[in-house]
């Protein structure tokens, strides 16, 4: 009778250990991502853009039907940690992903490392977490934070640009911006200006920088301040004495939308470009376009690329998606075809890659787009900073 | 730091003073005379911009978008006045504020619904580049075409409000609101005109920057609270305080975001003066006010005894 119990109980648990090996019949992403308010536009893009990758698979990733739960963070930090908090412990989420901006990313990522969910980032990508913070729970799908900065710093050096005048907004990822631009630059550089977190009106800078003749203006003001920074640039005629250089998302089709054809010339630093030559990336602009009739962002593209990430790493699993280390070693593989063309993982789990100058041109139809100029890099397989510091191998 | 540079600078702070008090003189009006918080005094200079930007495309002139999109606007206010905010005079403060808020949130969303989260309306061509004022002093010839219409605009208001009837009305509604009801004044009337007369400075401020700033939604939020700044200062009620609070905040402001740092490097050590610098000077207008308060508490020129 004790026996025969054995068996029974024995039976049980491989019944159960097979069930939990046995493949899942769908995953399920988290996407929280800022919807509503001034910054919505960046939040709509990213989510736009994963789910073009779940169209275009007819509803599937990685062979199993998605489903992807999709969450406002209303731009503020608190909301988006209970969102990830749900999504980790009551939705038990495959995947969580979708996050704008760095200081909500952070409030979140806690509960996604703690529920041991692997979260890929589209965006928001801190140097904290690249380096002894690093977690191998994190992705970074974009580029890391310093990186377009450094690229332009790097560019300047190599344009023999020897004065260079630098504006940003006073907190930490404007401080930490012109510490990228430092990072590459051999020039001198003139004057650093920390400007209001929010200012509207840069004609006291503006004058300033004209008094000062630099021969490249480095500005990292993200979202409206770069508008508004551009169009005073321009109208104050200062683009005919210095040289505008932006970070990538500076010079993006949201910029380009607000700022109009002033934009026309200026040149910036990213890691893809819409006319990047690969088939992926051809496909991905003219879908993109094709289903919202708008020119896809950055932002766009990073999402687009995490969607196909985890349809690679869904595929490599062959569904069994309880395996924590081995969907671990999925996403690192990174196997597919991104739109920026190669790149891989570094051991902190922060991309390798290209990084090029663009340029604000205009199109066959006349519309304004932001273009590789070069198809050299202006730096190649760059990692970044502070990977030494993160204990990862 | 040479004359050039000071000139450009005061010139800098005029043209932005003259900008504010296009949203102040209305915020002022409407809280002074109806003693009514108006929180979304700010969205209708986003109305203002979004209804310029996108009807310049349309009507392919800058200037007779602005000269459509300020009666549009004014009809908007007015709107708004008439069928909701009329209700709330009665209620306290906090309930005004609440209303306004959500009404803050509405008109955003309902922009974006109709136009996008942001638009572009371009220079015109004549007034795209600097001119030289004088020998080395280059200025937007745009920014100057800013200063001219404030003044102008500034000029008018002062004209009615003190030369006119209406203007007595006004006054009279400012400084006692019960005891002009009292002898006769059609304040529904005359509460609506002013809304409307609000909303149409809002319009031609949110309109003349849309080349300067972004046209985006959500963008009369962060201004609203400089013209708060500029009511506060200059005293509720009084267009002459927001004139004066307005030129006021403009030059300290763009003074202290250049002079500051200057002065700071001067007297301490370099880590010291780059984190103080700009960190001082983002707060001037705010000690200025709080100056004001302690001293004057009723503002420069209050409109009430």
């Amino acid at each position: 009778m004790r026996s025969k119990m054995l068996v029974a109980a024995l039976a049980a648990a491989m019944l159960g250990g097979a069930g939990a090996a046995v493949a899942a019949d769908k995953v399920k992403v988290g996407l929280v991502s800022t919807l509503s308010g001034p910054n919505a536009a960046i939040g709509n893009d990213i989510r736009d853009a994963f789910m073009l990758v779940v169209k275009l698979n007819g509803g599937r990733l990685g062979g199993l039907p998605a489903e992807v739960m999709i969450a406002d963070d209303q731009f503020k930090p608190d909301v988006g940690k209970q969102l990830f908090e749900r999504m980790v412990k009551r939705d038990k989420v495959d995947f969580l992903t979708g996050v704008v901006f760095s200081n909500i990313m952070l409030a979140g990522l806690p509960e996604a490392i703690e529920g041991n969910t692997i979260y890929l980032s589209p965006n928001a990508a801190p140097s904290p977490i690249a380096g002894k913070g690093c977690s191998p729970y994190f992705f970074a799908v974009s580029w890391p934070n310093d990186a377009y900065h450094e690229a332009a710093g790097q560019h300047a050096t190599n344009q023999g640009l020897n004065n260079a005048y630098l504006i940003a907004p006073n907190y930490q990822a404007g401080k930490d911006s012109l510490a990228g631009f430092k990072r590459f630059y051999k020039g001198k550089v003139v004057n650093e200006v920390y400007t209001k977190l929010g200012q509207l009106d840069y004609s006291a800078e503006l004058a300033e920088i004209r008094a000062a003749k630099p021969d490249v203006l480095y500005a990292f003001l993200p979202g409206g301040m770069g508008t508004n920074f551009i169009k005073q640039f321009v109208a104050a005629g200062l683009n005919k004495q210095t040289r505008l250089l932006l970070p990538g998302f500076g010079a993006d089709q949201d910029i380009i939308r607000g700022v109009g054809d002033a934009m026309l010339g200026l040149q910036d630093t990213a890691h893809w470009a819409m006319n990047l030559d690969n088939a992926a990336n051809k496909r991905f602009v003219a879908e993109f376009e094709k289903e919202y009739k708008r020119l896809p962002t950055g932002y766009a593209a990073q999402a687009y690329d995490t969607a196909l990430l985890i349809d690679s790493a869904v595929k490599a699993l062959n569904g069994k998606l309880d395996d924590k280390d081995a969907m671990m070693k999925a996403v690192k593989a990174a196997k597919f075809e991104s739109v920026r063309g190669d790149f891989r993982f570094n051991t902190n789990q922060y991309p390798i890659q290209n990084y090029y100058l663009r340029e604000v041109q205009k199109d066959a139809q006349g519309r304004l787009v932001n273009n590789v100029v070069s198809k050299t890099p202006v730096m190649a397989n760059r990692g970044d900073a502070y990977v030494q510091d993160c204990p990862m191998k | 730091m040479s004359v050039i540079l000071l000139v450009e600078q005061a010139l800098n702070g005029l043209q932005f003073g003259l900008m504010l008090f296009l949203l102040a003189s209305g915020l002022t009006l409407v809280f002074g005379i109806m003693d009514m918080i108006n929180l979304a005094h700010g969205a209708l200079y986003m109305v203002g911009a979004f209804f310029a930007a996108w009807l310049a495309p349309i009507v392919n002139s800058f200037w007779l978008a602005i000269v459509l999109a300020v009666p549009l606007t004014a009809l908007v206010g007015m709107v708004l006045e008439s069928t909701l905010l009329r209700t709330l005079y009665q209620r306290d403060h906090l309930a005004q504020v609440l209303a306004t808020f959500a009404l803050i949130l509405i008109l955003n969303e309902a922009v974006r619904m109709i136009w996008g989260s942001d638009m572009s309306l371009p220079t015109p061509k004549a007034l795209s580049g600097p001119i030289e004022l004088m020998p080395g002093l280059y200025y937007p010839s745009y920014r100057l075409m800013i200063i001219a219409v404030g003044l102008v605009i500034a000029v008018l208001l002062w004209f009615l409000v003190t030369r006119t009837r209406v203007g007595a009305l006004v006054r009279a509604g400012a400084s006692n609101r019960e005891m002009a009801m009292a002898m006769g004044v059609n304040i529904r009337m005359l509460f609506t005109a002013v809304f409307g007369v609000g909303a149409a400075l809002c319009a031609v401020a949110g309109a003349l920057l849309g080349p300067l700033l972004a046209i985006q939604v959500g963008m009369g939020d962060s201004i609203l609270i400089l013209a708060f700044v500029v009511i506060v200062i200059g005293g509720i009620g009084s267009i002459r305080g927001a004139f004066v609070g307005s030129v006021l905040v403009g030059v300290v402001d763009t003074f202290g975001r250049t002079l500051l740092p200057h002065l700071f490097r001067e007297l301490l050590p370099p880590q010291w003066a780059s984190a103080a610098g700009p960190a001082v000077a983002s707060i001037l207008i705010y000690v200025l006010m709080a100056v004001v308060l302690f001293v004057r508490p009723q503002g420069l020129f209050a409109a009430r005894g």
